[in-house]
């Protein structure tokens, strides 16, 4: 039997954890989409209906498991977190119940018509629909994100007593709202999504084209390989610089409002100057192994590293350590290897995409045997980047819940039993699992199918065609 | 309402906004259990139809529109979270199991359509649309037993009125799945559907009484709630209705029996509103007043909302007037 506060946090983790893949890639493919569409409606050329018709597939699939993944995270913060509720309801609900009603309706409706209505609505309405999905999707994550932001940098509340319980008030809207931390989180997450859906085109398109140019296997609807891989490419040379250069910027301001985070992020424990950033470090004696305070370390580091991220360019500034705060601190080392296995896969991701531009622009995109390998490997890392990203964000806050306002501890439902905990942990464990790979089994038929051929699009006047834009065996 | 520094203290407009609330947590209820409900009924009917044709043409009739019929439920979580916070979080976590068995429901249900289609093979569409069936009979009958909970404030799984309650939503489900069906189908399922919704509404109309008898006889402190004017009221309307259902069927007027089990709905979840209020938690006695979040974030939330359900009829007329009328031959999910 688990104690109820590590159960619900182990379960609230491993849920997000699973879910945010499938929000990830709807708000990745959303751009995608609406461009696909866009073309498709005004030059009515083939490779564009494939790509749409092929992308809309892995949406739908990626819509249903995330929202059956995403309800069980609404209701875990009150059948598990009952106490935080109670205590941020105020603050914290309010952003929920606009996102279901300003995004995940705008989102769910415009999908019926965007997934099974191309021949049932004309091309304005069609047109209309792809926007508002995408607009769905994206907005989705302006509401959720506004809520987080709130928990990362509390602002604009008052601690007042309702009904016998310490609740949080609003009493500024704007600085709630308009949080400091939104803007920060809103880009650095949209610009994930989209680098994460272009390393999976990229990768998915490189695979065929591979196999078609490399190995001189023949495979079908080449072009519409090409053209996959190309618009991975654009889209990553687009966002893998940025997501860099924004990610330095927000450390920064990590530094700024959330300095225990930050030197979670650099394991740095005493407050110091001329900090080094450590690219690995180990403790040099084994008894050390799982000591986070271990001082002996083996480490390759840049002198004054640190210091220069944290301060934007001088290697002398201090660095507050984890010693000057109050409380427990944050699994160091789960927020430190995050850390930089997020920031090792950025760099990555911007050498792929130069690579593949540089070749693009030689004329060696279809041959460049070793390219196609690493972007093969690369389609699932953009996900992975994300999944770390969070873990940093989310571990790097604790002990708290909200910023020095709530403990996590504080926050799990007062009334939860071992047993229960335990039971719905392991279920889901057990379902979670299991839909990631159900979802990675479909996803993967769908690409083996392809995108629809000649035949099929040759047909597409006649009222015979299937409206099903979802099903693979079409 | 002029002065932008009033919506700290004065409600909006001095509109009663505590009680209004109320009333649209328990309407975006009524509209989850109306609108997925009819998704959940097809799903139990699925379970009747042995040809592949004719369960493609059950899936075909609510692929368009079930996504959206959903999001009615994570906006009931959303809405009840935001105005009656202390709520939510006491409901949910004394439900701890019976939430997740409904979230267990609602996973199986909402994969299963778009499993099926994924592979065209015997087994993968058997299982596929077995878990389709279990997944739609279970998440209303847990749903049942949840608002059966939260009126009698029980917090157990298991009470007589809550399994009545839980079996009278499966009912309800059937009756509206039928009722939609008749509008998306043609010829011989149409017409065989119509048996299913009398049985479905007979079984519906058994349920409710011996839910009702059975909270008046279990919980003496909900009688004299039972006995009001408004639920008698809604109990009486929901006689009436069943047997504008039952007309309407035998008359082929496919919308007006569309409409009664509409009524019907929103019927039941009246009962259910009107048994609890001035309370909106049995179990911990908070009222309406006492449970609702400050002036401020409710003034916010009530110009919010004021501006998107509106909105939000207007997506689903647009859905609904594009995918109108029966399924066509040929059309599959």
């Amino acid at each position: 039997m688990i104690d109820p506060v590590l159960g619900s946090r182990l379960q609230f983790a491993l849920t997000t954890i699973v879910h945010i893949i499938f929000p990830v890639m709807s708000m990745g493919l959303a751009p995608f989409l609406v461009y696909f569409t866009w073309k498709d409606i005004r030059t009515g050329e083939p490779i564009y209906e494939q790509l749409r018709r092929f992308w809309t597939r892995i949406f739908a699939v990626s819509f249903v498991v995330g929202t059956v993944t995403g309800i069980v995270l609404e209701f875990e913060f009150g059948t598990n977190f009952a106490a935080f509720s109670t205590t941020a309801g105020e603050l914290f609900g309010g952003p929920l119940a606009l996102e279901g009603m300003m995004a995940f309706m705008l989102e769910a409706t415009f999908l019926g018509v965007f997934v099974f209505g191309r021949e049932r609505v004309g091309n304005a309405l069609y047109m209309v629909s792809a926007v508002a999905v995408g607009l769905g999707t994206w907005l989705s994550a302006v509401w959720i994100l506004i809520a987080n932001s709130w928990m990362q940098t509390p602002r604009g509340y008052e601690l007042t007593t309702a009904n016998g319980h310490t609740i949080v008030e609003l009493v500024d809207p704007v600085a709630a709202y308009a949080n400091p931390r939104f803007p920060w989180m809103f880009v650095h997450m949209q610009n994930a999504a989209v680098e994460s859906v272009a390393l999976f085109m990229a990768g998915v398109g490189a695979y065929f084209v591979f196999r078609h140019h490399v190995w001189e296997y023949p495979v079908e609807n080449v072009a519409f390989w090409e053209a996959t891989l190309k618009f991975g490419l654009v889209a990553l040379l687009v966002t893998a610089p940025l997501q860099v250069l924004h990610g330095d910027l927000y450390a920064r301001h990590i530094v700024e409002t959330q300095p225990q985070k930050f030197a979670a992020m650099e394991a740095v424990w005493e407050t110091d100057s001329y900090v080094p950033e450590y690219i690995v470090a180990f403790p040099t004696s084994l008894d050390q192994l799982l000591d986070p305070r271990a001082k002996e370390i083996f480490g390759i580091g840049i002198p004054g590293g640190a210091s220069w991220l944290a301060s934007g360019g001088d290697p002398q500034a201090t660095i507050k350590g984890l010693e000057e705060f109050d409380g427990k601190q944050p699994p160091v080392a789960i927020v430190f290897w995050s850390f930089r296995m997020m920031v090792g896969l950025g760099f990555w991701f911007v050498l792929l995409a130069v690579w593949g531009g540089y070749r693009w622009w030689s004329g060696e995109l279809l041959e460049d045997d070793l390219l196609h390998k690493a972007l093969m490997l690369s389609t699932p890392l953009g996900i992975i980047a994300v999944e770390l990203g969070w873990i940093v964000t989310e571990v790097g806050r604790q002990p708290w819940v909200i910023q020095d306002v709530l403990r996590t501890t504080d926050g799990v439902s007062p009334g939860l039993t071992a047993g229960e905990a335990t039971a719905t942990l392991v279920g889901f464990a057990v379902v979670y699992l299991g839909l990631l790979a159900l979802y990675t089994y479909v996803v993967v038929r769908i690409v083996r199918a392809g995108p629809p051929d000649g035949d099929d699009l040759a047909t597409r006047d006649t009222p015979e065609r299937p409206a099903s834009e979802v099903s693979v065996d079409d | 309402m002029t002065d932008p520094a009033a919506l700290a203290t004065e409600p909006l407009f001095g509109l009663p906004l505590a009680d209004l609330w109320f009333g649209l947590v328990f309407f975006i209820l009524a509209m989850f259990l109306f609108l997925d409900g009819f998704d959940f009924g097809v799903g139990a009917l699925f379970a009747t139809r042995e040809d592949d044709d004719e369960r493609e043409r059950l899936l075909a009739a609510i692929g368009p529109f079930w996504d959206g019929n959903e999001v009615w439920l994570v906006v009931f979580g959303g809405a009840l979270f935001a105005a009656f916070p202390s709520v939510y979080a006491n409901l949910f976590s004394r439900h701890y199991l019976l939430m997740f068995a409904i979230l267990g429901a609602l996973i199986v249900r909402g994969l299963a359509p778009e499993m099926y289609e994924q592979r065209h093979d015997d087994g993968w569409q058997r299982w596929w649309g077995r878990a389709f069936v279990v997944g739609s009979l279970t998440a209303p009958f847990f749903l049942g037993i949840f608002i059966a909970n939260w009126v009698t404030g029980a917090t157990s799984i298991v009470t007589l009125p809550a399994l009545v309650v839980g079996l009278a939503v499966v009912a309800l489900t059937v009756v509206d799945g039928v009722a939609f069906l008749r509008l998306k189908t043609r010829g011989d399922l149409r017409d065989d559907l119509r048996t299913d919704g009398y049985r479905a509404l007979g079984a519906y109309l058994v349920l409710v009484v011996a839910a009702l008898g059975s909270v008046y006889a279990a919980e003496p402190a909900l009688r004299s709630a039972l006995l009001s004017a408004p639920v008698l009221a809604l109990v009486l309307a929901t006689l009436a209705l069943a047997g504008a259902y039952a007309a309407a069927t035998r008359a082929d007027r496919y919308y007006v029996a569309f409409g009664a089990a509409a009524g019907l709905v929103f019927a039941l979840v009246g009962i259910v509103a009107g048994l609890m209020y001035p309370s909106i938690d049995r179990a911990t006695g908070l009222t309406v007043e006492a449970a609702i979040v400050s002036t401020l974030q409710l003034n916010l939330m009530s110009i919010g909302a004021a501006v998107l359900l509106p909105l939000v009829f207007v997506y689903f007329a647009v859905l609904y007037t594009a995918f109108s009328g029966p399924i066509e031959a040929g059309e599959s999910y």
